[in-house]
């Protein structure tokens, strides 16, 4: 199983460096707009959610994430919610829990997925891997799903997650076919399938009408979008390093860009 | 692109290749899956932001 070790040695590492990384910048460009809008949500009173003691007095200052609360108010929410953490630094750090831990996650697949296709040589080859994990990961799922704020409205969760599963699957699927075979009749196969999950569409709510304001929502799609751009490039890079550290080429790393 | 002519654990036979490979993908996406989309409330809970922010479907 040395193969086995070797891609989680190098997934660990990477998911932990690209986790951090997320992290840090989710607190600064996505968690202050979520705190936003749970201000919306918690003033709209038709939430299916809530956070226990949400900061409805102080998440208006951008900084609400680092004022450290205890869940005094607690009470009502939880008992429907069951167990959450409490807002401030738990809030923070379980965030960058499940930052470190999917990030491993998406590396594991990534750096799976590359060895089929021979692997990642050197760091500048996993930028164009990252980018390839962006597109099926964060492009293809967020054109007919876009990045939603807490309040907004949505249509049934598992069909959403069941959408957004085949829509990865296929865009990777199609990428892999585009990328890696040669022949017509199959890059046309290809498009199809990246295509296709878009004229299906993805499932849509009953209504729009939403306590959100649209600029709001707009700047979180916006710093979704650009956050995990960074995070894809962070992983296949540092994927790529690591690997060519391992694999003892990394000597050659300068005259063998990509 | 160019592919690499080092490989990983390079002594493997192809199939138990194919099947270590397969078993870190399905690890991986796992992980992914129970932390992103795992229905449980406390789960649901402690990675609430995270889910919005990779725009996991949610709530």
């Amino acid at each position: 199983m040395t193969l086995f070790r070797n891609v989680v040695f190098i997934a660990a590492i990477a998911g932990l460096v690209a986790g951090v990384v997320l992290a840090c910048m989710q607190a600064f460009a996505t968690v202050p707009l979520i705190l936003k809008a749970e201000v919306y949500e918690q003033a709209g009173g038709g939430h299916t959610h809530d956070h226990t003691a949400a900061p409805a007095a102080n998440a208006t200052d951008a900084n609400a994430m680092s004022s450290a609360e205890p869940a005094e108010a607690a009470a009502p929410a939880a008992e429907d919610e069951g167990w959450a953490p409490a807002d401030g630094f738990e809030r923070f750090a379980f965030n960058v829990v499940a930052n470190v831990v999917t990030g491993i996650g998406f590396a594991l697949i990534l750096v799976a997925a590359s060895e089929f296709a021979g692997g990642i040589g050197n760091w500048r080859q996993g930028l164009f891997w990252g980018l390839a994990g962006f597109a099926v990961f964060t492009l293809a799922p967020n054109l007919g799903l876009p990045p939603e704020l807490p309040a907004m409205p949505a249509a049934d969760l598992t069909q959403r997650q069941i959408w957004w599963t085949a829509t990865v699957v296929a865009t990777a699927a199609g990428l892999g076919l585009l990328a890696f075979r040669k022949s017509l009749p199959l890059a046309l196969l290809a498009m199809a399938l990246i295509v296709a999950p878009h004229i299906v569409g993805a499932p849509q709510p009953d209504s729009f009408k939403s306590p959100i304001p649209e600029g709001l929502h707009h700047q979180f799609v916006v710093a979704v979008t650009l956050t995990n751009l960074v995070f894809w490039l962070v992983l296949g890079a540092v994927v790529g390093a690591v690997r060519g550290r391992l694999t003892g080429t990394a000597t050659g790393l300068r005259d063998s860009f990509a | 692109m160019n592919t690499a002519s080092v490989s990983l654990g390079a002594s493997v036979s192809s199939q138990s290749r194919f099947v270590q490979l397969a078993l870190a993908a399905f690890l991986g996406i796992f992980v992914m899956g129970f932390v992103g989309f795992s229905h449980i409330d406390a789960v649901h809970n402690a990675a609430h932001d995270y889910r919005h922010s990779m725009a996991f479907p949610c709530h």
